[in-house]
C-alpha cells in the first residue's frame, strides 16, 4: 500500500474502518464536520451505518446502542458537543461499552473537559492527543483495540489542524493481540434461557435484588487505576540534559518540537517532553524529564489547564512556569497566531531567561 | 359418575384451605414475581401482558429491551430478556443504534411519560420520524412516581401533584402533552395506539395493540408505538383500590384509549374522545 495525501478527517475515519468501526452517528460542527463527512461516505461502502444524529445527545446514544450490540461503534464532536454528551459519556463508562470518541477540539481550551470530563460520578476516560495525522491513524487504530480491551471509552484529542491538514499517510491495519469473546452483547439470543444480558451503568445483576453501588464502583476505581497504570504515553527529546523542557501536546506541540530541535542544532541546552496520552498523564515521564531542568515550561493554548498536571508531577523538582496562552482566530476555531513556528521559538527561547 | 376426575375440588363441605389463585400468572420470561413496585400500581401488569406478546409471537430469545429510567426500571433484575439499560429520555436512539447493527432483532423501549415525553421528547420524535425500525412503548400515569408524585409533561389539568398541589393549572403550568397525537402523523410512524391496564376489557385491548405494534416491526414496516395508562395510587395519592377508578375518571378522559395510526388510517385523539362520548350515549 503506497502513502496517500488525505486530509487527517478522512485519513482518521480510513483508520477507523481498518479497525473494524462499522458504526458512526455525529452532528456536524466545526471542526469535527469533516470527519463526520468521511464516515457518512466511507461507512456505507464498508457496510456499515453512519447516521446523521438530530444532535449530540442522539448521537452518543445511537453509539451507545449500537456498541450494546458489539459493534465497534463510534461518535465525535467538537467541545460543545462533546459537552452535551457528558452524562452518556459517565454513564457509558460505567456500563463498560467501548466506546470511542473523536474530539476535534477548537484549539485547546478543552484539556479538561477531554482529562476531568464534565459527566457525573467517578468515571475515567483514555484520552489520546495524535500530533500528526500519520500518528492520528495509528492512535485511531490502538483506540478501538484499547477500547474493547479494557471495555472502556477511548477520545482520540485533535483539533482543526489535525482535521484539515493534509499529510501523505499509509492506511496500514496493525495487529494485535487476540481479545476475549463479546459475550457481553446483547443479541436477543439469551432471552428466556435464565441467563438474558442486562448492560447498564448501575452494577444491576439480573436475579438479584436490588443493587450493590459500593462494590461495583470499586470494582470500576481498580480497572481505571490498573488502565492508568498500563496506558500512559509520551514522548521526549533531548531531556536528559536540558536546561529548560518544554511540555506541549497535540499540534501546538509539532511547533514545539520544531523549534526545540532548532535551538538545539545552535546549542541551547534545550528539550522537549510531549503526552501522547493526557489521560492517564504520563506523570512519570514528565518527573524524570523535569529532573535536573532549571526550569518545566508548558506550552498550551489556553489559560493554563494541562499545566496543573505538570506540576503535579513536577511536584516542585523545578519551577513550572506557562509560555503558551490564549491564542485565537477571528472564528474562535483554535487557529491562532500562535501556531507560528517563530512565535513558539520566541515564547521557548525566552523561559530560558535568554531572549533570541 | 365415572367421568369424575380424580383432582377435582369436594364441594360438599367448606373448603380446608382458603381460595388461591389457580392456572399460570407468571409470564415465561418472568425470572420470578417478586417486585417492590406499590399495591395498585399498573407497570407491573403493562410488563406482563409486554412479555407475554414477546412469547405469544416466538419471539422470546429474539427481542432486546432498551429501558428507560423510572419505577419500572425495577423489573430489569427480573425480565429474562436481553436489555440496555439507557439513560432518562434516551431509550429511542440506543434501540436506533441496536437497530440498525441488530435488524433482525425485535426492538422495543420502555419508558415512562417523565422519560419519553419530559426528558426525551426529540428523541421519540426523531426516532418515529426516521421511520426506525423499533416499538417505543410508554407507560404513562401522568406522574413521576419514582420521585413520589410529581407533575409530568402529561399531567391532566386538574390533577394534584406533589409540584401542582392545587391541581395542574394551564396558566400557570401549561397543557398537557398527547404524545401519541405528536407521533401518530409522522410519516416514518406504522402504528400508534394508546391503552389502558385499569380494567380487563383494557388489559386485553392494549395486549393486541402491542402484539400489533410488533407485528409491525417484525414486517419492517417502521415504527411503532404504544402508549399504556398505568395507575399510580402512590403518585395520585388516592387509595390503592382506587387507583383504577381515577385513571378511568381523570386520565382517560383526557389521554383516550384507541388506535391512533394503523397504516394508511390516521385518528386523532378528539375523535377517539367523539367516539367515546357517542359509546356512553348509546349505553344510557
Amino acid at each position: 500500500m503506497k502513502p496517500r495525501l488525505m486530509e487527517g478527517s478522512e485519513a482518521i475515519a480510513e483508520a477507523a474502518l481498518a479497525a473494524g468501526c462499522r458504526f458512526f452517528a455525529g452532528y456536524p460542527m466545526t471542526p469535527f464536520t469533516e470527519l463526520l463527512e468521511a464516515f457518512a461516505r466511507k461507512l456505507p461502502e464498508a457496510g456499515g451505518v453512519c447516521i446523521n444524529a438530530e444532535s449530540e445527545i442522539e448521537a452518543i446514544g445511537m453509539a451507545w446502542g449500537a456498541l450494546a450490540t458489539g459493534a465497534r461503534a463510534a461518535t465525535g464532536s467538537t467541545g460543545q458537543g462533546i459537552a452535551l454528551m457528558q452524562e452518556s459519556l459517565s454513564e457509558i463508562t460505567r456500563a463498560e461499552l467501548p466506546l470511542v470518541l473523536f474530539h476535534m477540539a477548537r484549539g485547546q481550551g478543552d484539556y479538561f473537559q477531554a482529562t476531568r470530563g464534565g459527566g457525573h460520578g467517578d468515571y475515567r476516560q483514555v484520552v489520546f492527543a495524535p500530533i500528526d495525522v500519520r500518528e492520528a491513524v495509528e492512535l485511531t487504530q490502538v483506540a478501538f483495540d484499547l477500547a474493547e480491551r479494557w471495555r472502556n471509552p477511548v477520545q482520540i484529542h485533535g483539533d482543526f489542524l489535525l482535521a484539515h491538514t493534509a499529510e501523505a499517510v499509509e492506511i496500514a491495519p496493525l495487529e494485535f493481540d487476540p481479545l476475549p469473546p463479546r459475550d457481553w452483547a446483547v443479541d436477543g439470543s439469551l432471552g428466556g434461557s435464565g441467563r438474558s444480558r442486562n448492560i447498564n451503568p448501575i452494577g444491576m445483576e439480573k436475579g438479584a435484588k436490588g443493587i450493590d453501588p459500593d462494590s461495583f464502583w470499586k470494582r470500576l476505581q481498580a480497572k481505571h487505576d490498573a488502565l492508568a497504570a498500563e496506558t500512559a504515553r509520551a514522548e521526549s527529546e533531548f531531556t536528559e540534559d536540558a536546561e529548560v523542557v518544554v511540555v506541549a501536546f497535540g499540534s501546538l506541540a509539532r511547533f514545539a518540537r520544531h523549534a526545540v530541535r532548532a535551538l538545539r542544532a545552535e546549542g541551547v541546552r534545550v528539550g522537549y517532553l510531549r503526552p501522547i496520552t493526557l489521560w492517564p498523564f504520563p506523570a512519570e515521564a514528565v518527573a524524570s524529564a523535569a529532573e535536573g531542568a532549571r526550569r518545566v515550561a508548558v506550552l498550551e493554548q489556553n489559560a493554563g489547564q494541562m499545566i496543573d498536571d505538570v506540576r503535579l508531577a513536577v511536584l516542585g523538582r523545578a519551577p513550572v512556569v506557562a509560555i503558551g496562552g490564549i491564542s485565537s482566530d477571528e472564528a474562535g476555531f483554535g487557529i491562532g497566531p500562535i501556531l507560528d513556528p517563530a512565535d513558539v521559538r520566541h515564547r521557548i527561547a525566552s523561559s530560558l531567561g535568554d531572549p533570541r | 359418575m365415572s367421568d369424575v376426575r380424580d383432582d377435582a375440588l369436594p364441594t360438599l363441605a367448606p373448603p380446608n384451605e382458603p381460595a388461591r389463585k389457580v392456572g399460570r400468572i407468571k409470564p415465561a420470561l418472568l425470572l420470578h414475581e417478586d417486585h417492590d413496585l406499590c399495591p395498585g400500581c399498573g407497570e407491573p401488569v403493562a410488563i406482563r401482558i409486554l412479555l407475554e406478546v414477546i412469547e405469544e409471537l416466538g419471539q422470546e430469545r429474539n427481542a432486546i429491551g432498551i429501558i428507560g429510567i423510572g419505577c419500572y426500571t425495577a423489573f430489569t433484575s427480573t425480565m429474562d430478556v436481553d436489555l440496555v439499560q439507557a439513560l432518562h429520555g434516551r431509550a429511542p436512539s440506543v434501540a436506533t443504534g441496536a437497530k440498525r447493527m441488530r435488524p433482525d432483532t425485535l426492538m422495543f423501549t420502555l419508558q415512562g411519560d417523565g422519560d419519553m415525553v419530559n426528558e426525551g421528547l426529540q428523541e421519540v420524535i426523531h426516532t418515529a420520524a426516521r421511520g426506525e425500525n423499533v416499538t417505543c412503548v410508554l407507560l404513562n400515569n401522568g406522574v413521576f412516581g419514582e420521585t413520589g408524585g410529581h407533575m409530568t409533561s402529561t399531567t391532566v389539568l386538574g390533577q394534584r401533584t406533589k409540584n401542582s398541589l392545587e391541581g395542574r393549572d394551564a396558566g400557570r403550568h401549561g397543557h398537557p402533552i398527547l404524545i401519541g397525537d405528536l407521533l401518530a402523523p409522522l410519516g416514518g410512524t406504522a402504528y400508534a395506539a394508546r391503552g389502558s391496564v385499569h380494567d380487563a376489557p383494557n388489559v386485553v385491548k392494549t395486549k393486541n395493540m402491542i402484539r400489533r405494534a410488533f407485528e409491525a416491526q417484525l414486517e419492517g414496516r417502521g415504527f411503532s408505538f404504544v402508549e399504556i395508562l398505568t395507575m399510580c395510587p402512590t403518585g395520585w395519592f388516592v387509595p390503592t383500590a382506587e387507583g383504577p377508578g381515577y385513571l378511568d375518571d381523570v386520565l382517560a378522559p383526557v389521554h383516550a384509549t384507541g388506535e391512533l395510526k394503523n397504516g394508511e388510517r390516521l385518528v386523532g385523539t378528539p375523535q377517539l374522545l367523539e367516539a367515546a362520548r357517542a359509546e356512553e350515549r348509546g349505553r344510557r
